[in-house]
């Protein structure tokens, strides 16, 4: 069996995803056998060089670059999965949802509490910086995913048997105890 | 307590007794059976406002908190008709409010949250709301945040003082609904009372100020076995 | 100000099942109902403050901020769009200045918008100050604000715009009543004022029941419960103290029979109740009268007295000893679920209008916890044509699952709108002719929450066992688009109108509206149109009220019966297509740091 060839990325998210990813301690030795990393902080490779066969998404969409990293995971990837609670709901950065982004960057920028000298009230204006959007973003609401791993962050195992079970073809486990939202 | 006082019916082909007068829900509960409730707290008035304890008597669905047993009635519970319902309910009310499991204090003793659980909802099907609700963190003990909150009314019906609602339905339908706290009354909550709020809201509308977090994740109410498995693994007694 | 508030509730003594009619007065008084006033009332009555409250905000006529010296509530019903509300909404705001749902700086007019008044058959109308203006045009508003403005009364504004007014003088209006068919049960020449009731008291209760029940005299305000039954029930629970509650809370957009009867033979309805009371052993009934209507409130007051006089009402009626029957009138506050006769209940006890959970039902334990008989408008006029002329002869008419007539109120796309009484049965087809409806591309049949059929149908008849409806028929003509018209408007109609108890119908509805509209903009694929229909299957199976159960009506009957509508808007050969716009979505973001957004990639 030819391995399956993986990507994953982190959007809006934290990278605790990925951290839980790597809890999964020493099978990683096993998934190494079962599949082949591709554009992927874990291998550090920056651009697709192969279609690949599953895409991990951690993180919500909240600025312009997500949209447009997502878009690219799923033209490159046969099955994209929604990998924890941002990816799924916007999760922890989709808080700023309820509050206009007028008043998020006046906070952030001019008025917060961590704010130190701005006298001149610079906010980043980069051309090259990304966009904020108007909210945080589910990944489903910008492009087709197939399936989702709940959790802040998901169990380890719960992303092990999804692995296992989407490498395999197999049935995916889900005793209780893995499928968590927090 | 003789089986002759009580009243005979069946759940899902389960031979169960019921005291007159007793409704589904509670009977179910007193036969080993877990019913999905969110409303419903022994000792309120029935709301039959979440839904999710809908059962199928004669063809036709009910909720279980609201209805009364039977001599000789036939309950559906655990169908997967039934099952699929209570689940897309879940759902409806996980997307028109803001719940964000993993910033909550109510996380592992949430409800809504251990319904989901075990129905394995892994994404709702419905495209998330995002609603604009209000903090109201004005009284002393306590703490209202309406993002969370599902008005299954526990609060409305449950939450006292002198003789006086401290929260009530405010608006109306599906766009402007919400639960407003009587800050006079909310103020001169006393301790236990603001335990007693916290404790009766199935979600984390009502917290207690200061006592976020209190226990490890890992040996909360619903991190190892579903909801309603204490129900069920009670032991039937005669 | 607090002496007038604490005359109000002393009027009504203090009694907190009173508190609607403490509120109306109030918000007459204020335009609003003042903080202040909340505070005095919730101490008066020992209630919270948010107790009080959570009535006010229910109802749509109750507010806590002003709204105007004048108030302009005008429809927004499907039917007051199609014909022409859009340009009465611009005239007002143009000369007013200020966007709909607000009022004037100088607080003297406020334009809001309003759940369908019942005035289907002559719109664009409003309620200003609870009196009804029709057919009103850009022109009229223009007049009407001039008019406004120089502080002109109610009965001065209609003469601006040189209304018609017709009715005796207190009930000088200019709501035209249409009545384009008269039937024999309804309408018919033949009522003679006290002679149903006469008969009736010379019979047993008992009797009178049978009558109605051999009658088979169903329910006419839609759910078609046989009405002899009801009071059959209501005797078995052997109440001390029973009560008749009229159920004239006709808010089921696109009927408005209820009205013309109010108007046209008050009494009639007045000595179906009586004969009620006599059948159930009540001494008190009650009109639930919809608040749209409070400028019938005075004219209704008049003929209860008449009726007094003619000892039709009051105590040893008609010479019998020991009847003694009174009628009241409850005003409503505006709320559509309030014609759910449980929801109905609750409103007459001062509190929000929430459905009850059955059982109980109101027979057992209704208004005040007493057994309760609630009976439609119609159902109740029925009755006395029932008694006059004798089961049989009322079984005459109709179809054998349907007996009798019906008043169908009728409107959209038709020359002649106005109401019909016609045979239980009558096909589409032929009301089509009678009414003059012509390019019919689909009729709404009982309201939004009945069904729309397309005209494979149109050979269908009304009656319970085919096309069940409590009045409403509303012609949709080819050139209007069905789903955005009307499909869209009704979802919203049901979404505002939701008491919200109800997880499913509180919050599901608002998912399926955002769906349509995701189909109606142009983003929704094939999946989208089969998840519509399922989800909106839901709501039947699992809410408490008929509201509920029905709300999502309007899109499940018309994905079955023009699904091809649908089509025609989804991108049929894409699995997926995204609503995000990144253009809108950075627009703020950009403006607020200062930069142009960056959209070439």
């Amino acid at each position: 069996m030819s391995k399956k060839i993986l990507a994953t990325t982190s959007l809006a998210g934290c990278f605790g995803c990925h951290m839980s990813f790597l809890d999964i301690d020493e099978r990683i030795l096993e998934l190494i056998e079962l599949v082949e990393f591709n554009k992927s902080p874990i291998d550090d490779i920056k651009t697709f060089t192969k279609e690949c066969d599953i895409g991990l998404i951690e993180g919500g969409c909240c600025n312009s670059e997500n949209i447009e990293v997502l878009k690219e995971f799923r033209k490159h990837c046969k099955i994209l999965v929604s990998v924890g609670e941002c990816a799924i709901m916007g999760g922890l950065p989709a808080l700023r949802n309820g509050i206009s982004i007028k008043e998020c960057l006046e906070e952030a920028y001019l008025n917060g509490p961590t704010v130190g000298e701005n006298t001149e009230k610079i906010m980043p204006n980069d051309p090259e910086l990304p966009m904020l959007l108007d909210k945080v973003y589910p990944c489903h609401e910008i492009v087709k995913i197939d399936y989702f791993l709940p959790g802040c962050a998901p169990r380890a195992d719960l992303i092990w048997n999804a692995l296992v079970a989407l490498v395999t073809g197999n049935e995916l486990e889900l005793p209780y105890e893995v499928v968590k939202f927090d | 307590m003789k089986k002759a006082e009580k009243i005979t019916f069946k759940i899902d082909e389960k031979t169960c007794y019921a005291w007159p007068g007793q409704s589904i829900v509670d009977a179910a509960r007193d036969n080993g059976i877990y019913i999905p409730s969110l409303c419903h707290v022994e000792g309120l008035k029935p709301a039959g406002s979440c839904r999710i304890c809908n059962v199928t008597v004669n063809g036709r669905n009910m909720t279980a908190c609201t209805a009364p047993v039977g001599e000789g009635m036939v309950v559906e519970n655990d169908t997967p008709e039934l099952n699929e319902l209570r689940k897309t309910i879940v759902e409806v009310l996980f997307v028109s409010g803001n719940h964000f499991c993993p910033s909550c204090e109510k996380s592992g003793n949430c409800e809504l949250q251990a319904v989901a659980y075990r129905y394995q909802m892994m994404v709702p099907q419905f495209p998330y709301e995002f609603p604009v609700k209000g903090v109201d963190a004005r009284p002393d003990l306590i703490l209202h945040d309406r993002n969370r909150c599902i008005m299954c009314k526990r609060c409305v019906r449950g939450i006292e003082k002198d003789g006086k609602a401290v929260f009530s339905f405010e608006g109306r339908g599906g766009e402007h609904l919400q639960i407003s706290m009587d800050i006079d009354l909310a103020s001169q909550l006393s301790e236990e009372e603001a335990f007693e709020a916290m404790e009766i809201c199935p979600v984390g509308a009502i917290l207690k100020k200061e006592r976020g977090f209190a226990i490890p994740i890992g040996e909360r109410k619903f991190d190892k076995a579903p909801i309603g498995s204490e129900i069920e693994n009670s032991v039937e007694q005669d | 100000m607090k002496e007038t508030i604490q005359n109000v509730i002393e009027k009504y003594n203090r009694d907190r099942n009173r508190l609607m009619d403490i509120l109306i007065a109030i918000q007459n008084m204020h335009q609003h109902i003042p903080e202040d006033a909340v505070s005095i009332i919730a101490d008066q009555l020992g209630i919270s403050k948010v107790d009080v409250k959570q009535t006010i905000t229910f109802y749509h006529f109750f507010t806590l901020t002003p709204v105007g010296e004048y108030a302009v509530y005008l429809n927004d019903s499907a039917v007051a769009n199609i014909k022409g509300r859009a340009e009465v909404v611009q005239a007002f705001e143009d000369e007013l200045g200020i966007p709909f749902n607000s009022v004037t700086t100088d607080g003297l007019i406020g334009i809001w918008d309003t759940a369908d008044i019942g005035m289907n058959d002559q719109e664009p109308a409003a309620l200003i100050n609870g009196t009804v203006f029709t057919n009103l045009t850009s022109e009229k508003v223009k007049s009407l604000i001039t008019g406004m403005r120089a502080g002109k009364d109610m009965l001065e504004l209609m003469r601006v715009i040189d209304a018609e007014l017709d009715g005796p003088e207190l009930l000088s209006t200019m709501v035209k009543n249409n009545i384009r068919q008269k039937g024999a049960v309804l309408f018919s020449d033949a009522y003679e004022v006290g002679y149903a009731l006469r008969q009736a008291i010379n019979r047993t209760p008992v009797e009178v029941v049978d009558e109605v029940k051999r009658s088979n005299l169903r329910g006419r305000g839609g759910a078609g419960f046989p009405a002899g039954l009801k009071w059959d029930f209501c005797r078995q629970s052997r109440g001390e103290e029973v009560y008749v509650v009229c159920n004239a809370d006709e808010g089921e957009p696109g009927t408005f029979k209820d009205r013309v009867i109010l108007t046209e033979l008050p009494k009639l309805l007045f000595e179906g109740m009586a004969i009620a009371g006599y059948a159930i052993g009540a001494k008190q009934g009650i009109v639930y009268l919809r608040y749209e209507y409070r400028y019938m409130l005075e004219y209704l007051e008049s003929i209860l007295q008449e009726l007094r006089e003619l000892n039709l009402l009051g105590k040893n009626i008609a010479g019998k000893a020991g009847f003694d029957f009174d009628i009241r009138i409850q005003l409503g506050a505006g709320a559509y679920v309030c014609g759910e006769e449980t929801a109905l209940i609750e409103s007459m006890e001062g509190k929000r209008g929430e459905p009850r959970n059955r059982p109980p039902f109101p027979v057992q334990t209704g208004y005040l916890n007493k057994p309760t008989v609630v009976n439609n408008v119609e159902t109740l006029c029925s009755v006395v044509q029932v008694i006059t002329e004798g089961a049989e002869w009322f079984k005459s008419f109709g179809t054998s699952d349907s007996s009798g007539t019906k008043l169908l109120s009728i409107s959209g796309d038709c020359k002649n709108p106005g109401i019909y009484a016609v045979e239980w049965g009558v096909t589409i087809q032929k009301l089509m002719r009678r009414t003059g409806a012509n390019n019919v591309q689909a009729v709404q049949i009982g309201g939004p929450s009945g069904i729309c059929i397309g005209p494979d149908q149109f050979d269908r008849g009304i009656a319970f066992e085919d096309l069940a409806t409590g009045g409403s028929v509303i012609f949709i003509s080819e050139e209007r688009d069905l789903l955005k018209d009307f499909v869209l408007n009704f979802m919203n109609f049901f979404i505002e109108e939701s008491c919200g108890s109800c997880g499913p119908c509180r919050s599901l509805n608002v998912i399926l509206r955002n769906k349509l509209l995701k189909i109606l903009d142009g983003n929704g694929v094939e999946q989208d149109i089969d998840e519509l229909y399922k989800w909106a299957g839901v709501g039947r199976s699992v809410n408490r009220c008929g509201l509920g159960q029905t709300a999502a009506n309007p899109i499940l009957t018309t994905i079955e019966n023009f699904r091809h509508l649908y089509e025609d808007l989804v991108q049929m050969n894409e699995s997926f297509v995204s609503a995000f716009d990144m253009e809108s979505a950075v627009a703020e973001s950009c403006e607020v740091v200062g930069r142009e957004p960056n959209l070439s990639r």
